[in-house]
Order: C-alpha cells, then sequence, then structure tokens
C-alpha cells in the first residue's frame, strides 16, 4: 500500500503531510518549552534579593556549544540542499558533519552536568559553608578543591567577586551538618537549570539518533525514492533547526542573565 | 511556492550559510558582551531585555532563512499563528499570577 502526499504536496493544504505532521509537532514542543521557560520566569521574579545564583555555569563552555549548533544547523539545511541537487556525497559530509557537532555538544554537556555533580557544598558546624570540587573522601574526612565562606549569600553571586581564591580544603566528617552537590536537588536554580537543558539535550540526542539513521541505513531510500528522501532530510532538518532556536534562548537565560 | 519547493543552487545557500552563520557569531559576542558590560548600568530588567532582544535577532535567522519560514505555505503560517496566541497567553498567565497570593501567605 502506498502512503499517499509523502512527496506530492496535498491540494487542501498545500504541503505534505510529513511537513505538516513535523510543524503541528513543533507547535506542541514549543508549549513544551514555553511551560518550561515559564516556570523559570516565576522561579527567577520570585527569588529573593541575592539568592539567584549568578557566574555558576562557564559561559565559555555555552559559548562553544552555541556556536556548535549554530554550525550544525547550517550543516543540516546543506545537506537537504545536496540532496535535492542530488549529489549524494555531499550530502554524506554534510550530514556526517552534523552528527559529529551533535557528538561535540552532548559530550560539553555531559562534562558540564559532571562537573556539577562532583561540586559540593558543605554547611559545618561552626555556620560556616565549604564549596568545592570533591577531590576525595573517607569516612574521617572530605577533601574539597574550593574555599570556605561565612555566609551562604556569598556562593550565589560568584560574578560580583573578583579574586576568589581556591584552594585545599580538608573536613572532618565529624564537623559536617549538611552535604549535598550541585545536583537538581540543590536549589530551584539546579532544578530548573538540569531540567531545561536536560529535556533539551534528551532532543539532541533523540535527534542526532534519526539523523544517524538517515545518513546510515536510511539512506537506502535515496536510491529508489530520492524525492521522498529528500523530504525526509527537510523534516527531520526542521526538527533540528527547533532544537537550535530553543538553545539559542536558554544561552542567554541560563548563561548569562 | 514555498522556497523549500524552489531550485536550489547549492553554492547560493553555502554564501547564505557563511552568512548567517558571521552574524550568529556577531549576535553570540553582542550578547555575551551586553552581559558583561558596565556600560548598560546596574539594572538587571535592562540588561535581560538587550540580551533577549540579540537573541530574538538569532531566532529570527534561524527560522526565517534555515526553516525557510519566510516563504512557507498559509497553513504553516496559520498553526504558528495559534502557537504564538498559546504562548503568549502561557507566559502571560504565568506573569499575571506572579503577586497573586492568598491571603495571609507567608514567605520563607
Amino acid at each position: 500500500m502506498e502512503i499517499p502526499y509523502t512527496v506530492k504536496n496535498r491540494p487542501d493544504t498545500g504541503i505534505y503531510n510529513a511537513k505538516l505532521g513535523v510543524w503541528l509537532f513543533l507547535a506542541s514542543e514549543v508549549m513544551l518549552f514555553g511551560g518550561l521557560f515559564s516556570a523559570y520566569v516565576l522561579l527567577r521574579v520570585g527569588a529573593q534579593p541575592g539568592h539567584w545564583p549568578h557566574g555558576w555555569l562557564d559561559v565559555r563552555f555555552g559559548t562553544v556549544n552555541t556556536i556548535l549548533l549554530a554550525l550544525s544547523a547550517i550543516t543540516t539545511l546543506l545537506a537537504w540542499a545536496a540532496c535535492k541537487v542530488r549529489e549524494f556525497g555531499k550530502f554524506k559530509f554534510f550530514h556526517g558533519c552534523t552528527i559529529l557537532l551533535a557528538l561535540t555538544f552532548l559530550g560539553i554537556k555531559s562534562y558540564e552536568y559532571h562537573d556539577k555533580w562532583i561540586h559540593y557544598e558543605i554547611q559545618l558546624k561552626d555556620g560556616t559553608f565549604a564549596d568545592g570540587h570533591l577531590e576525595e573522601q573517607d569516612d574521617k574526612q572530605v577533601v574539597l578543591h574550593g574555599r570556605i565562606v561565612k555566609d551562604e549569600k556569598d556562593l550565589y553571586d560568584l560574578r560580583a567577586q573578583k579574586d576568589i581564591q581556591l584552594g585545599e580544603v580538608k573536613i572532618d566528617r565529624a564537623n559536617i551538618v549538611k552535604m549535598q552537590n550541585y545536583g537538581p536537588w540543590h536549589n530551584t536554580f539546579t532544578a530548573i537549570y538540569f531540567t531545561l537543558t536536560g529535556l533539551h539535550a534528551l532532543h539532541i540526542l533523540g535527534g542526532t539518533l534519526v539523523i544517524f539513521y538517515l545518513w546510515g541505513p536510511g539512506s537506502k531510500m535515496y536510491k529508489t525514492d530520492p524525492e521522498r528522501f529528500t523530504n525526509r532530510i527537510e523534516v527531520s532538518g526542521l526538527f533540528w533547526h527547533f532544537v537550535d532556536l530553543v538553545w539559542i534562548f536558554l544561552f542567554p537565560v541560563l548563561y548569562l542573565t | 511556492m514555498s522556497e523549500s519547493e524552489q531550485p536550489v543552487d547549492l553554492k547560493s545557500y553555502i554564501r547564505l550559510c557563511a552568512v548567517i552563520f558571521l552574524v550568529v557569531l556577531c549576535t553570540t559576542s553582542a550578547m555575551i558582551a551586553a552581559s558583561f558590560s558596565d556600560h548598560l548600568g546596574s539594572g538587571w530588567t535592562g540588561r535581560v531585555t538587550v540580551i533577549l532582544g540579540i537573541a530574538v535577532i538569532n531566532a529570527f535567522l534561524v527560522a526565517g532563512y534555515l526553516m525557510h519560514l519566510l516563504s512557507e505555505k498559509k497553513l504553516v503560517y496559520t498553526v504558528l499563528c495559534f502557537t504564538v496566541f498559546f504562548f503568549i497567553g502561557l507566559m502571560g498567565l504565568t506573569l499575571w499570577a506572579m503577586g497573586n497570593f492568598p491571603v495571609g501567605t507567608i514567605n520563607h
């Protein structure tokens, strides 16, 4: 049985079915991310003065990831254009680049997550706070590469503090009141950061799998039905550009403001 | 006919992409500069407005040129109009309800 309107446009809609389908899907995705962005706004504006983190995320990593995604959006478009002019070799090259760029993005994101996972805030019995990256721990003591501050508020705005001296901090376990890493449970900022970027990273992963399929085993269709294959590339490309669009707003919202 | 249905010239697409990439590089740099600049004053609202304004330019480039949204069919625009309407509603309701706490609410 032949599926109708996979290549030709439907007379009533003016576009082929998959394209209408992906636009409807993207509309639902806008609402999904919109809900989370509105949650971010609520948390950010509702935070008490001085209690919203600044400078917790490395702008350099965010910038590199922005450039990687922008490049991958461009290679996706060029892969589609190469399909359109029937240059299969160039399609393979451009989409291969897209996959590599996406994997690099995920690699950097994983590194950032790992960095937060090994970053600890420790409340001590004398009322001070130790903060830094976990170097080693055993039953008796914990060793961080970080610093000790008197007030927890000093840990929020890192941009305002110019000379932060970091060093080895040894803490006896007997002096610890509470020890927690910078995972999603740490505070509302890390919760919304991991939720937003985690959902976005899942979209990147899903998109990469689809693009990999179309680049690899799925590319057999090019020989039998190149027009339909080109439409598949266009539809997957629309999804990929949407993922780039989301990052265009995630980067400034989380890293720069 | 939408742009994606027109005959494609790969070289012209490469040129277009190069221009878009350069603009994205510039706008990203501008966002970072705005974030760290002291010239924008200390007001958080003004700084955020500038940064998000630049992000909107980036988004326009991606949606308009890479997604061919500047020359799409009417149905796609209709779908997106509904999306924008509900998105604005979602954000608007959130902002509207921001200070709407029941009498007697205590903030810790």
